[in-house]
């Protein structure tokens, strides 16, 4: 029973295939219909996921605000999205008089394509890739660098001075950020010995002494890793801290500033998809993927766990939002490459120490001995330098 | 030395306490949701002036004399006052007419300050926003008139100390009334018995 539960979306694809087979409809065309329910499912799934988690995220901020967040539309407010998308679609779509029209009107769909195109290659359940691939990080990483572009195509064509001083910033953030991300992701690929999403979470399947799951994020090196692409996926979603891009108190809403209306919503959809893309990178690379936290728990559907972890992922993503403030552009940089960069080679060094230490009680030694001290080194060095002294005025007195 | 990065643990450890103590403690909420949930009002405020009369009947309990002190004091004269009249055209001491136009009051008090009748006190209502920009906005006397009894439930201690102030009066007016005839039935009786003193 549970185990149909766990193959029922591919069953169920299957057997409408066959269905249309059964009327003679040819192979190619079959084909065709089975990736287009595959990619209108996983569409639908991720936008039910951003209007769900927009709302939510609301609620979550108003309750650590001691607010009741949005409590109007629908019970407990669900329908509020329904009401924004109105909103959004009923507004008037301004493009400003100097504006190069043809770019600012590409950008949104430019910064969209990437953010579905991603979703592709994530494992969500046990044998259901939408697309096999043995370079299926590479692919994400590659792809997902599109939405930059489209971030700096908004800026550029908006004629608008923040909007290009937000794009500015926004390309500086994430193409510093990228490295760390792609390091990070590579310490997980590197264990695994391939670039495959499934094959790395295959290679982090079974349990220790029969209960602890071997989650590389319960190593060392993977628990490193996993803090920097976690920060680092912050700043690739533009989140807070570093959602600086947008700054509202000094560049308006950078590169969004000029827009309004449907291309404004595509630009915020496409930031929520992304950001649940990355959540499911995330999981996939250290959280086991779709696999369950212990054994017995394994009767419930592996997709359930896969979507289970994203949105808790992301719930921690809106519990660091509430609770850390923006950083300043030069702090963010130079977090970025004095802190993360050589943390994550530190990660690196420490997942190949663990692997020719034998991945014994050696290796969990070694392998933490080299995260550790230059965590240790790095973040004092850091909160030294940007420690804050109490003010003194010299001429107060 | 703290441990590096234990500030953001700590900040962390703040928000999660906040999130999951709101659903726990209520009186962390102080959110009102308004429509259902009314404000319990200070029993000072004041929204509009309304005109108070005794008793049940509006017409007969009115309070007002119609004497046009508050319409004269008023400063941004948003009080329009009509004397009635009988059919014989003597004047009677009750408006015909009475309309304030709460678009433009300003809530000041000073018709309350002055009235000699006890008779404008404010009110506490405050939805009064309407489709309609200048009828609905303009009060008339219907409108205006209300009981006693509901001033003393918008503002108690106040009503309170009007009644006993009213009440003191009528009491020093009924007393002096009666020493009034008291004094005329004393002049009577010495004029009457001052004839049989003189002789």
């Amino acid at each position: 029973m549970m185990a149909l539960l766990d193959r029922a979306p591919v069953e169920l694809l299957h057997w409408f295939l066959g269905v249309l087979g059964s009327f003679g409809v040819p192979a190619w065309i079959l084909a065709i219909i089975s990736a287009l329910i595959i990619i209108g499912t996983i569409i639908g799934v991720f936008l039910g996921l951003f209007a769900l988690t927009s709302v939510m995220e609301r609620k979550i901020l108003a309750r650590v605000q001691n607010r009741y967040g949005p409590n109007r539309v629908g019970p407990f407010g669900l329908f509020q999205p329904v009401a924004d998308g109105i909103k959004m679609i009923t507004k008037e779509d301004l493009v400003p008089r100097t504006a190069d029209w043809v770019v600012h009107l590409l950008a949104p769909v430019v910064m969209m394509v990437p953010a579905l195109m991603v979703l592709a290659i994530l494992p969500y359940g046990r044998g259901m890739v939408p697309a096999e691939f043995d370079a299926g990080i590479l692919y994400f990483f590659a792809v997902g660098a599109g939405t930059e572009v489209a971030v700096f195509m908004a800026g550029w064509a908006s004629n608008n001075k923040y909007s290009v001083l937000g794009a500015m910033r926004a390309i500086a953030q994430m193409i510093s950020y990228e490295l760390p991300l792609v390091i990070s992701a590579i310490v997980a690929a590197m264990i695994a010995g391939s670039l495959s999403p499934s094959a790395i979470v295959a290679a982090q399947s079974g349990f220790a002494f029969g209960f602890l799951p071997q989650w590389f994020a319960f190593t060392p090196w993977g628990f490193a890793a996993a803090f920097i692409f976690y920060i680092c996926a912050l700043a690739e979603s533009n989140r807070s801290p570093f959602d600086l891009p947008e700054g509202e108190s000094e560049l308006v809403a950078g590169h969004l500033t000029e827009y309004s209306g449907f291309k404004y919503a595509t630009f915020f959809m496409a930031e929520y998809v992304g950001m649940f893309a990355i959540c499911g990178m995330f999981v996939t690379l250290f959280l086991g993927g779709w696999q369950a936290p212990l054994p017995f728990l394994d009767i419930v559907p592996s997709w359930c766990w896969f979507f289970g972890k994203a949105c808790f992922v992301a719930f921690t993503m809106i519990w660091v939002r509430a609770t850390v403030p923006r950083l300043r552009i030069d702090h963010l940089l130079a977090f970025a490459w004095k802190f993360l960069l050589p943390m994550s080679f530190a990660a690196f060094l420490s997942a190949a120490a663990w692997h020719y230490a034998g991945r014994g009680p050696l290796a969990w030694l070694t392998s933490l001995a080299i995260v550790g001290i230059p965590y240790l080194v790095l973040g004092t060095a850091f909160t030294n330098r940007f420690a804050v002294s109490r003010r003194t005025y010299q001429f107060s007195e | 030395m703290n441990f590096p990065g234990s500030g953001i643990i700590k900040g962390l450890a703040v928000t999660a306490r906040n999130m999951a103590g709101s659903y726990i403690e209520k009186d962390r909420l102080t959110t009102e949701q308004y429509p259902e949930e009314r404000p319990t009002l200070p029993e000072n405020s004041r929204s509009f002036p309304f005109l108070v009369f005794d008793g049940e009947d509006p017409e007969s309990g009115m309070r007002c004399t119609s004497c046009k002190i508050c319409e004269k004091e008023c400063p941004p004269q948003c009080i329009y006052i009509v004397q009635d009249r009988d059919a014989a055209g003597k004047a009677l001491k009750r408006p015909k007419v009475f309309d304030i136009d709460i678009a433009v009051c300003m809530s000041c008090q000073i018709c309350v300050e002055v009235c000699p009748f006890e008779s404008i006190r404010m009110d506490q209502v405050y939805e009064l926003s309407s489709y309609d920009r200048f009828g609905a906005l303009v009060l008339d006397k219907p409108k205006l008139l209300k009981s006693n009894a509901y001033y003393h439930g918008i503002h108690p201690t106040e009503a309170a100390e009007t009644d006993a102030r009213l009440e003191a009066d009528r009491k020093k007016k009924e007393a002096a009334a009666a020493a009034k005839a008291a004094k005329v039935a004393a002049e009577k009786v010495v004029k009457a018995a001052q004839p049989e003193a003189q002789p």
